[in-house]
């Protein structure tokens, strides 16, 4: 138990030092995602069915496939096509690519749950959509998208350990590392858990805050 | 010249003719009563004025602003844009922005549409809070009023945009009997004010006493129109006499 502990601080440089990749293409990945994710809502919601057909398989692909050959045809697929990418760029596109298309999905459902009329009475004022998207519908479509898109970010920073099939050093390849040196097995992979579960913990609070503060209005009596 | 000039005002829903090529004048300062039956296009027509229906032929004059409805609608964007500035519209069911307070509902289109100064913007609805008795509940979220409230919200909210013409689509009917009052009594201080209005209400006792004139719709055509006492008194068609003997029964003759 002792020697394990003793194993679990040597090597806790390492796992941070992946720990820190792991942030780096969670925060990345929701990022991007958020603003490539919104960009096809906002397609999926236009008059122009190109633009709304083009998000629409935009969404079925990337949501219909799994995000670990998705990760593949972008690191070892696309040298072929000549975009060669290093792994950490690699990932980054990858997770923004197939975040992109359930934050188009959970905005695209919040944007479409609130009630006609609101739409109804910007316009009414005179309006313009981007107005109305901006100050009437985005703010209380919000409230309904926080929760999905907590859960969609939770679920990230957890499939970020399939980076570590395209060579990028985070917190699942640093454990397999130190486990193919020492044989701790048990004890390495349970140190990588409870690091993904701190990260995935401080995102739950962070949503929870959020959801607080977009709900204050409602609480009160 | 008259304020509102509506010339054969055309709706098809599904292959359905609700409106069937309406023409109506409304001078300006007039208060203008549309009742008729459900379904009868009186809705229709009053959302077709702001352009929140869109009309399937057609022509819509408000003051100097011209909507040709033969023409592509999405190239006159901006006409309908400055065109709904200068027509409030309020809602049967009031459409409060719910994540804003009343005060900021009713500066957010002086703010945010007419660029004006906030100061001066939250100065004026103060002032028309006030006006339909609501002082002192600037920073209530409308989840937290009444729906009599709400309504009058509603209306300080089209007010704040300085219209020419206030279009009211049933304003008290979400209401329990007991709120509708004070809704009313609102929209009588404005009619004494000699605002341009237009009303769709089933309330036949308001609409006798408030309006100067009005409109009988059903079936998609003005069947009778009229000084307000006047048609209540005497109506000439049958489907009029029909559709009122109803409300006199009710309310005495």
């Amino acid at each position: 138990m002792e020697a394990s502990l003793q194993l679990a601080l040597n090597s806790a440089p390492f796992l941070l030092k992946g720990a820190l990749y792991t942030i780096v293409l969670s925060l990345g990945g929701m990022f991007f995602g958020l603003l490539l994710g919104f960009a096809l809502a906002l397609m999926r919601l236009s008059a122009l069915r190109v633009l709304s057909w083009t998000s629409r398989i935009y969404v079925s692909f990337f949501r219909g496939t799994p995000l670990l050959v998705q990760l593949f045809m972008i690191y070892y697929g696309l040298p072929q096509l000549g975009i060669q990418l290093d792994p950490l760029p690699a990932a980054l596109v990858g997770f923004s690519l197939n975040m992109a298309a359930y934050v188009c999905e959970i905005l695209r459902a919040a944007i479409g749950s609130i009630d006609r009329g609101q739409w109804e009475a910007a316009a009414s004022i005179g309006m313009t959509r981007a107005q109305t998207l901006r100050r009437a519908i985005l703010p209380q479509a919000a409230r309904t998208a926080l929760p999905p898109l907590g859960n969609s970010f939770i679920s990230l920073v957890k499939d970020t350990a399939l980076a570590a099939t395209i060579q990028v050093p985070e917190l699942f390849r640093q454990a397999q590392l130190i486990t193919a040196r020492t044989f701790e097995i048990f004890t390495m992979y349970l140190a990588a858990a409870l690091i993904y579960w701190v990260l995935a913990s401080a995102l739950a609070l962070l949503q929870n805050h959020l959801e607080a503060r977009v709900n204050r209005h409602n609480q009160e009596p | 010249m008259p304020m509102i000039e509506v010339r054969g005002l055309t709706k098809v829903f599904n292959g359905q003719t609700v409106l069937k090529g309406i023409d109506l004048d409304v001078a300006a300062g007039e208060v203008v009563a549309i009742i008729g039956p459900s379904g009868s296009g009186k809705t229709t027509l009053l959302r077709c004025l702001n352009l929140l229906e869109e009309p399937s032929a057609g022509s819509i004059r408000v003051g100097d602003m011209f909507i040709d409805a033969s023409k592509p609608l999405a190239k006159q964007k901006e006409l309908i844009r400055s065109l709904r500035q200068r027509v409030g519209f309020v809602f049967q069911n009031f459409n409060l922005f719910p994540h804003r307070t009343a005060l900021e509902n009713i500066i957010e289109g002086p703010i945010v549409v007419k660029k004006e100064a906030r100061a001066s913007a939250i100065e004026r609805a103060r002032a028309l809070l006030a006006k339909v008795g609501l002082a002192g509940k600037e920073d209530a979220y409308p989840r937290r009023l009444s729906g009599g409230q709400q309504q009058r919200v509603a209306i300080a909210r089209a007010l704040a945009m300085q219209p020419d013409v206030i279009l009211f689509d049933e304003p008290t009917s979400a209401l329990d009997p007991e709120l509708v009052g004070e809704v009313l009594a609102a929209i009588r201080s404005l009619a004494e004010e000699n605002r341009t209005m237009l009303i769709v209400t089933h309330e036949m006792s308001f609409a006798r006493d408030v309006a100067n004139r009005v409109i009988f719709i059903d079936q998609g055509v003005i069947v009778e129109q009229g000084e307000a006492k006047a048609l209540f008194a005497n109506p000439r068609e049958l489907r009029t006499q029909q559709f009122l003997s109803k409300f006199t029964e009710q309310n005495g003759p």
